[in-house]
């Protein structure tokens, strides 16, 4: 029985262990292919990420929105949902946060809290517009999540060259905004905020223990599981879905205020830099397994933030990064079919292996405004 | 009609192309049973590869062919991923979306900005001569006349013919289909790829055609969105997903009139317009609101309309068949 786990434990390593080995294997040919060298590529990534205190706080600056978003999706993604709109929702966080830095005169103390819960309501906010358009009115949230996206970079854009536009006429970002509105960092050598990394690191173990530990958590489970039968067993599936966007919405509009706050200390387009669509890529990676999220989120933090460094060492583009993240998650999801396959084969007789999202996920594309 | 309106109808014409291919591609996808949620992605890389083959080769045809083949080759993987190893197709279509994106973003940055080969404009001969129509439809690139065949060939296979019938079948009611001695899933690969290949042609469309060339932030990011949308507001009814396309580039081209007006829009809130217009089109179509408008209708009048309005979505629409 012991050599049998034991046997099963080394097939469910390799069936990671492979993927990931291939994908690497694969962005080194793609290197190659636009004619540079992938060893020096990957030294530069650990220059990038490690080689000193500036730069891995680059690392964790990119990790903290990151792991935000991420365990926001667990929540979402354990309802059912494909929070697609998780970018539109960290830019709503910054226009929030942003109002405050501008507009408000508290002494610090006060005004950062104060601008942290407004990100978190404008994440709320643009994350209910997506659930209210998903229960009430059956648009499903891939698109209603998409098209708020846009629209919540088109209203920063709009501030940005209009009512928010600094003085100077640059239509590139606010002006930076005043100290006292702005996270202070750890030191000058490891330039990153506590604020920011106490947040994450308490969002991540409130939701991760809310997730298993609490009725809310279970319906959401169920919720996500067969939302039919959820209901049918008494289950609020519409307030399930409402409060699962409600609570990502929240988390990603602090992800947002981090960007703004602190990385940027100013307003910009795209402000949420794609950590929101990687945040979902970690999600399907870590699939169920919400524990996994800050580790994964910091494999990618680290892939993001050494890649700046490739960038201008070797003057290839940023999207390797985004091609070595979307490769990983492709190999590893491609590997989990065939782990089921082979498995399958030979006639083991235990439980399907999970899938890595919600089965219900397609079959909620189809509904046609049900509310359930 | 004036010239500036005809120019503005054959503009409105040429913009909706690539929408009018990509939807049609979805379109015979989903009809199948299978969603391809790549189209935001894999328009973007079959465009840049379309772009440089085009270049290297000097041949316009070599690089419509490796779009096809590019977004065939998409399609494929997601085909494999439902098929053979039974994960979601919206998750893999997803992390599609984001690896094309970047990989056209890496493989094409020597690329930017360089002039390549284009899509030459054709005048149809004797239909060139219709006034008006004759200026707004037949002085186009090759796409266009492309995706006039494809919306009646499409809507005319799926509904009148045999293959099309099994098509539908497969995409509605596998079993029944397989009862019939349909083999369902090598119906839905054959199928998925053209659609893939439709969705390439989509990117060729684009950067041999309408926007010529290749850049970052690539010029037609955001359109894949669009037209997997514009496949839900047309009913998964070739038809009508092609006047879905042309109602979308049709109010853009009004948004990019009203700039150049003198009316006080800010410029940038414009850009919001479509997404806007994506929001309230689904919610037209899924809220129940056309039931209910329909339903107020003299019933006649009814039944003609609903077949116009309505239309439901494949029932076995990303499900499985095993």
């Amino acid at each position: 029985m012991n050599d049998k786990s034991l046997a099963e434990r080394l097939t469910a390593f390799a069936f990671i262990l492979l993927p990931i080995a291939a994908s690497l294997g694969l962005t080194a040919l793609l290197v190659i292919a636009v004619g540079s060298d992938p060893r020096e590529v990957f030294d530069k990534l650990m220059e990038g990420a490690f080689r000193n205190g500036t730069a891995f706080a680059g690392v964790v600056n990119f990790w903290i929105p990151l792991a935000l978003c991420s365990i926001g999706l667990v929540v979402t993604f354990r309802a059912g949902l494909w929070n697609i709109g998780v970018e539109g929702q960290m830019m709503m966080g910054a226009v929030f946060a942003s109002w405050a830095a501008q507009f408000v005169a508290l002494p610090s103390p006060l005004l950062i809290p104060l601008e942290i819960a407004l990100a978190m309501l404008g994440g709320v906010l643009w994350a209910g517009l997506v659930g209210v358009l998903k229960t009430r009115l059956g648009v499903h949230e891939i698109f209603g999540g998409v098209a708020l996206n846009a629209l919540a970079n088109v209203a920063t854009i709009y501030l940005i060259s209009g009512p928010w536009a600094p003085s100077d006429g640059s239509a590139q970002a606010t002006a930076p905004f005043p100290d006292g509105a702005i996270l202070p960092p750890l030191s000058a050598d490891f330039p990153v905020s506590g604020v920011g990394l106490g947040v994450a690191l308490i969002a991540v173990v409130v939701l991760s223990l809310a997730l298993s530990g609490t009725r809310w958590g279970l319906q959401l489970k169920a919720t996500g599981k067969n939302a039919r039968s959820a209901l049918l067993l008494g289950v609020p599936t519409t307030r399930s879905y409402l409060t699962a966007f409600m609570v990502c919405g929240a988390v990603a509009g602090a992800a947002g205020a981090y960007r703004a706050l602190f990385t940027y200390t100013s307003l910009r387009p795209l402000i949420s830099g794609g950590i929101g669509f990687l945040a979902l890529l970690v999600v399907l990676l870590v699939g169920i397994r919400a524990v996994w999220t800050p580790l994964i989120a910091f494999a990618f933090a680290v892939i993001l933030g050494g890649s700046t460094r490739v960038k201008v060492a070797l003057r290839l583009d940023q999207s390797l990064a985004g091609v070595l993240q979307g490769i990983v998650v492709l190999f590893v999801m491609l590997s989990n079919g065939l782990r089921t396959r082979w498995q399958d084969r030979r006639a083991a007789s235990d439980a399907p292996t999970p899938t890595v999202t919600p089965s219900t996920t397609v079959e909620m594309m189809r509904s046609k405004g049900d509310g359930t | 009609m004036s010239d500036e309106l005809i120019n503005i109808f054959n503009s409105l014409v040429a913009n909706a192309t690539p929408l009018v291919i990509a939807g049609i591609g979805e379109t015979i996808t989903e009809r199948v049973g299978v969603v391809n949620l790549s189209l935001d992605g894999s328009i973007i890389l079959a465009a840049m590869v379309a772009f440089v083959v085009g270049l290297a080769t000097g041949s316009v045809i070599a690089g419509v062919l490796a779009a096809m083949l590019v977004g065939a080759l998409v399609a494929l993987i997601i085909a494999v991923a439902d098929i053979e190893l039974k994960q979601d197709q919206v998750a893999i279509g997803f992390v599609l979306t984001l690896l094309c994106a970047d990989l056209a973003q890496f493989l094409g940055q020597e690329y930017t900005r360089t002039p390549g080969v284009q899509f030459p404009f054709v005048r149809v001969p004797i239909l060139h001569d219709i006034p008006a129509v004759g200026e707004i439809l037949f002085n186009h690139q090759a796409p266009a006349y492309l995706s006039y065949i494809l919306i009646f060939a499409t809507w005319y296979i799926l509904f009148y013919t045999r293959a099309g019938l099994s098509l539908r079948a497969v995409g509605e009611r596998p079993t029944a289909a397989f009862a019939r001695g349909t083999n369902v899933n090598r119906t839905r690969y054959l199928y998925v790829l053209i659609g893939g290949a439709l969705v390439g042609l989509a990117g060729a469309a684009y950067s041999l055609g309408i926007k010529p060339g290749w850049s970052t932030p690539p010029a037609m990011r955001g359109d894949g969105w669009i037209a997997l949308a514009i496949v839900i507001f047309g009913g998964w009814h070739p038809i009508r997903v092609a006047f879905g396309a042309y109602l979308f580039a049709g109010l853009r081209a009004l948004a990019s009139a009203i700039q150049r007006s003198d009316i006080p829009i800010p410029l940038v809130l414009l850009n919001g317009l479509p997404w806007l217009l994506m929001i309230v089109t689904l919610l037209l179509v899924s809220s129940g609101a056309v039931e209910r408008l329909l339903r107020a209708l003299p019933r006649p009048v009814q039944r003609w309309t609903r077949n116009i309005l309505r239309s439901d979505p494949p029932a076995a629409l990303g499900t499985r068949f095993e």
